[in-house]
């Protein structure tokens, strides 16, 4: 694939699920450089002139394609700050896959922090993977903070998985959403934090139109020393239906701050939030201990099963 | 297979020190089918949960296929061969049904071998096999599942807890064919069933009744259940539906 070295190629791996180069548009950004680069017959992807970063536009009626733009950082010290914006047509169907992997062996910190911005346009639907990774043991921090910005015009659906699982010591996430009449927003987070790292996940979604519907949920796990703050908010501006769930685990000395919230501006909407936090239960673990599993594999069952 | 020597069990009860089981013995032996039932708070659970390794006995010792396993705890008593049916399922957040019947499989599963465990009792793995063990299944169907992770455990010896509880008069049918089932495919296997249910009471070959923390009657059930109709010890299904 290119020229990438292992660590390149392992990370590549862990976030866009890429063993090979992909079919359909993508573009790898290595190191903060263009690494590689394909458009489609009907996706475009093209460099930002005032900043950094690109556009990728999809025309009307694209359907069953997909857009990779992972992003990797292997090099000690790198800070940078990337736009990309979407484009989507009207009547798509499409997946993007946009994941970013730190490994930093240095002292010095390595940062990524990209901006994305979605504008879908009526009944397209768009499914966005988003996968954060850190690896390598140098002293050095490895930082991410991504801002997440939807915007879903009438009738369009978007199905958003974000996942964080491991590696990252900080994070600062930011997910913004306005939907109009019919538009429909399923988010599905996974954090994961651990040693001393420090995540902060929030969401805003502003649900504008009729029967404009969003689901967001969050399931998290803090282990040791780490930290998260959890903040999703669902405004009904609407007749709507907003729906919000965080759950979390917390083991060792973890601490976890979730605030749910709703705010409802019409006599219409329907919000709902829930939350809940708590160690895995005891009664888990003896379960499957009479499975033959020792309490740290049940512990681990546990945890693989809840963040899948 | 199974020898309990002088058990005892006692609880810490606002200062007070409440025995639950007294120098309890008792002696398994393999290929049998033994139905512990008495009354209510008379021990039974707490028993079956000493004999997984879930409690630990104040005294006495626990010998299993001539090993002493009272030191043992619930990992290493499964691997040697026990296993334990939850009165009460556990539920699982994300773990899938077919997550809890790999793991208790001890190998890789087929989608093949999971629809086995499955159709034993009763469900379709098309329905099941992806559905997540959580509140949305209901007591019945979490109790199937429960009885499908033991059948895939294939162990030596296996206690189940109250295992008619949350499940319907089709499916105690069923329950009764699963243990004759297990006993003439797990080679020199028992079953210890804790239980007030008449019919599962009167297939027994062995009955004990144990109350206040005490073996009151042990023998075959033919001696043990005419001893026992009238009593607090025993229930059947009509009861169940007055």
């Amino acid at each position: 694939m290119f020229n990438f070295d292992e660590i390149q190629k392992r990370i590549l791996r862990e976030v866009a699920d890429l063993h090979k180069v992909p079919t359909g548009a993508y573009n790898f950004r290595v190191n903060g450089k263009l690494a590689g680069r394909n458009n489609s017959a009907n996706i475009e992807i093209t460099s930002k002139e005032d900043r950094s970063g690109i556009d990728i536009r999809i025309k009307a009626g694209t359907v069953n394609e997909s857009v990779h733009i992972p992003v990797v950082l292997s090099a000690s010290g790198l800070t940078e700050t990337v736009y990309n914006d979407f484009y989507v047509g009207e009547n798509c169907d499409v997946v993007i896959v946009a994941g970013c992997g730190i490994d930093n062996c240095g002292v010095q910190n390595s940062q990524h922090d990209g901006v994305h911005r979605f504008f879908v346009e009526k009944n397209s639907k768009v499914k966005y993977v988003e996968k954060h990774y850190g690896s390598g043991d140098g002293t050095g921090k490895r930082i991410l903070n991504p801002t997440t910005e939807v915007n879903l015009d009438e009738g369009s659906i978007m199905e958003m998985e974000m996942v964080q699982i491991k590696g990252v010591d900080s994070t600062n996430r930011k997910t913004l959403a306005t939907l109009k009449a019919e538009a429909k927003l399923f988010v599905r987070e996974r954090l994961m934090t651990h040693g001393v790292q420090q995540a902060l996940s929030a969401y805003h979604v502003s649900l504008n139109g009729e029967n404009s519907k969003a689901d967001v949920v969050s399931r998290s796990v803090a282990k040791e020393k780490s930290y998260q703050k959890l903040d999703l908010c669902i405004v009904g501006n609407a007749a709507c239906h907003g729906h919000t769930e965080c759950d979390s685990i917390i083991m060792d000395e973890g601490k976890i701050l979730a605030v749910p919230s709703l705010e409802a501006n019409h006599v219409d909407a329907m919000l709902v939030h829930e939350a809940a936090i708590g160690k895995i239960a005891g009664e888990q673990l003896i379960k499957l201990m009479t499975l033959g599993l020792t309490e740290k594999e049940a512990e681990e069952q546990i945890i693989n099963g809840f963040l899948k | 297979m199974l020898e309990l020597k002088n058990i005892s069990f006692s609880v810490n009860d606002g200062g007070k020190t409440v025995e639950i089981l007294s120098d309890l013995n008792l002696k398994i032996d393999s290929q049998k089918f033994i139905v512990i039932t008495g009354p209510n708070g008379g021990g039974k659970s707490t028993l079956a949960k000493i004999i997984a390794g879930i409690e630990k006995p104040s005294s006495g010792q626990i010998i299993f296929n001539g090993e002493d396993i009272t030191d043992k705890n619930i990992t290493d008593r499964a691997n040697l061969g026990i296993g334990f049916a939850f009165q009460q399922p556990v539920k699982f957040k994300g773990l899938e049904v077919f997550d809890l019947l790999r793991i208790a499989s001890k190998k890789k599963l087929t989608i093949v071998d999971a629809c086995e465990y499955l159709s034993e009792v009763g469900l379709c793995a098309k329905d099941y096999i992806n559905r997540e063990v959580n509140s949305s299944l209901s007591g019945g169907e979490l109790k199937r599942i429960e009885i499908a992770t033991i059948l895939a455990r294939k162990s030596k010896l296996t206690i189940f807890d109250e295992p008619e509880a949350g499940i319907d008069i089709w499916s105690f049918q069923n329950l009764i064919k699963i243990f004759e089932k297990m006993q003439k495919e797990i080679r020199n296997s028992s079953i210890i069933i804790i239980s007030h249910q008449e019919r599962l009471i009167s297939i027994a070959d062995e009955i004990i009744v144990l109350a206040n923390g005490r073996i009151q009657k042990q023998g075959s059930g033919k001696e043990v259940l005419p001893t026992l109709i009238g009593t607090n010890s025993i229930s059947n299904v009509c009861d169940k539906l007055k």
